[in-house]
């Protein structure tokens, strides 16, 4: 069994009126099986209202399975006495920056996670250090975090999951309020919290220039998982991604219509340099 | 514009004040306030007086910054000399028409205008020279005791830093939601009292809205990073009194001391 695990995770929204009776259900989550291995990196795809943001609450115990189960590094989440243990163990990183920075200096936000595991006051100052150091934001440690970019904010949130020293680390959309250098920016601190630390990432997102890098990628569509695979065989399914409303890179969408008129490119290009070098290959004949 | 305000009026400086405990400085501002109170002479004053000038000068913070405080409260004093000055009857001095200044009422007046001053100078010194964010976790220590009468010491001491570190954004959200209802043609400006109050009811029905759902999500927040109340919870700086502040609590000691000495012979 891997770091996270889930088993038929099912999960539904119970809409009440007024005096409280129920007036729908919404089934955001649906049979959901997931198996995720320590040190992998994994990326969860799917638009707007498709479950996945409601699939990483289950993970941080902050919602619970109305069917199914979910295992955290062997632990049920609907154990009580394991709640803490959990979340220690899946730190969770929210869209917005603002929201979730307690501190008003960058080190002590940091430092709460820390602090309210009841870590001892030297060892808390050591984990802050080397988690700011971690995500390239040590000079700011004594700034205030609403004078820091929204890139910035995040790598400061990350730094604060971090802090707890989690195995795995959970992001919700860390980057749907952020502008292209600070999408760059957290990717890469992120990507190096993987390679580095050997720290489980579980990403979830809509751009689909982000996943490149995952080992594995799931996509999300009305609760199910709709596909699952590497990056290069889900983006080599151009047209089953565009029937879930998913946009794919220009460079795979380009080489896939090229393929569409006859050109002998592969499918599943990632990259620009890919691209240049299949197109070399395809015109020496 | 708004979110030029800086709040708390913290001074920037490198002084004994600046660095004692913050828990000294409550203990001592709210001696300060009792000792004022229990004097009732002109030495008594005198000495509550150099005593304020010391701590100033010891504080370095330019004495115009704390004159600034003054001018909040300067229509409350009016209203209390005048009608100390008016009303308290005893031996006439000056009389004009129904109104009559008399010696007690014109003593009173005096010391009741000093007494206030120094009161608001006293305070404003330590908000001068403590962090706001010191000043929190000072207040939760001191008033650790209040957890067995059963006050939520821990949570009042959490909202009071959360709202700290929200004041700044709230102001930028107010900001933008002025800017995008000005833009749809709200007037903020123009109209009495009522009507600028009735303008206020777009401005703030975005904001509440926005407000609450921050407060979800940064509840979701600390939940996800195990905050649980107070148990269990270790310091990341943790407050610790110094040599420093002993001897600050002496000086304050001796000062109290004398200030009831006077009030009690005088």
């Amino acid at each position: 069994m891997g770091i996270i695990k889930t088993d038929k995770l099912t999960f539904e929204y119970i809409r009440r009126d007024e005096e409280g009776n129920v007036e729908g259900i919404t089934r955001a989550v649906d049979g959901v099986d997931l198996d995720v291995k320590q040190g992998d990196f994994i990326a969860i795809l799917g638009h707007n209202g498709s479950g996945k943001s409601t699939l990483a609450k289950h993970i941080n115990a902050i919602l619970y399975p109305t069917e199914g189960t979910v295992w955290v590094d062997g632990m049920d989440t609907q154990e009580e006495s394991h709640l803490w243990d959990i979340r220690q163990e899946a730190g969770m990183v929210f869209q917005n920056p603002d929201n979730q920075i307690i501190g008003q200096v960058v080190e002590e936000d940091v430092g709460f996670g820390p602090e309210n595991m009841g870590v001892p006051t030297k060892e808390i100052w050591e984990r802050v250090e080397e988690s700011l150091k971690a995500v390239g934001m040590y000079e700011f440690r004594k700034h205030s975090p609403n004078k820091l970019s929204g890139g910035q904010k995040q790598r400061v949130s990350i730094a604060g999951v971090i802090a707890m020293h989690p195995k795995c680390i959970i992001l919700d959309e860390p980057t749907a309020m952020l502008d292209p250098n600070g999408r760059k920016e957290v990717i890469r601190a992120v990507r190096a919290l993987n390679d580095v630390e050997g720290i489980t990432v579980v990403l979830i997102t809509h751009y689909m220039e982000e996943i490149i890098h995952a080992d594995q990628v799931f996509v999300m569509d009305k609760g199910h998982i709709a596909m699952e695979g590497t990056p290069r065989e889900i983006f080599s399914r151009v047209d089953e991604l565009k029937e879930l409303r998913l946009d794919v890179p220009q460079v795979t969408l380009l080489a896939h219509e090229l393929r569409g008129k006859g050109v002998n490119l592969p499918e599943g290009i990632l990259t620009i340099e890919e691209f240049v070098e299949a197109l070399n290959g395809c015109l020496s004949f | 514009m708004i979110r030029d305000i800086t709040l708390g009026q913290y001074y920037q400086a490198d002084s004994v004040i600046h660095r004692l405990d913050p828990r000294v400085k409550l203990v001592a501002t709210i001696g300060f306030i009792i000792s004022l109170f229990v004097v009732d002479s002109w030495v008594g004053y005198v000495v509550a007086a150099l005593f304020l000038i010391a701590m100033i000068k010891l504080s370095k913070v330019p004495f115009r910054y704390m004159v600034k405080g003054m001018r909040a409260i300067v229509f409350i004093l009016l209203i209390t000399v005048v009608f100390n000055l008016f009303l308290t009857p005893g031996e006439p001095l000056v009389s004009v028409w129904k109104l009559t200044i008399t010696k007690e009422g014109l003593r009173i007046a005096v010391l009741m205008a000093v007494r206030l001053s120094f009161l608001i100078v006293g305070s404003s010194l330590m908000t001068l020279t403590t962090t706001p964010n010191s000043l929190t976790d000072g207040m939760e220590k001191l008033m650790k005791p209040l957890k067995y009468l059963k006050v939520p010491v821990h949570e009042i001491a959490m909202m009071m830093s959360i709202a700290l570190r929200f004041i700044p954004i709230l102001l930028e959200e107010t900001d933008k939601i002025m800017k995008a209802q000005i833009a749809r043609g709200a007037d903020f400006e123009s109209g009495n009292l009522i009507k600028k109050a009735k303008a206020m009811v777009p401005l703030l029905v975005p904001l509440f809205i926005s407000a609450f759902r921050r407060a979800n999500d940064l509840a979701m927040a600390m939940e996800a990073r195990c905050y649980r109340g107070g148990e269990h919870r270790t310091k990341m700086k943790p407050l610790c009194y110094r040599a420093a502040d002993r001897i600050a609590y002496g000086v304050l000691f001796l000062y109290f001391a004398g200030c009831v000495t006077i009030g009690v012979l005088l």
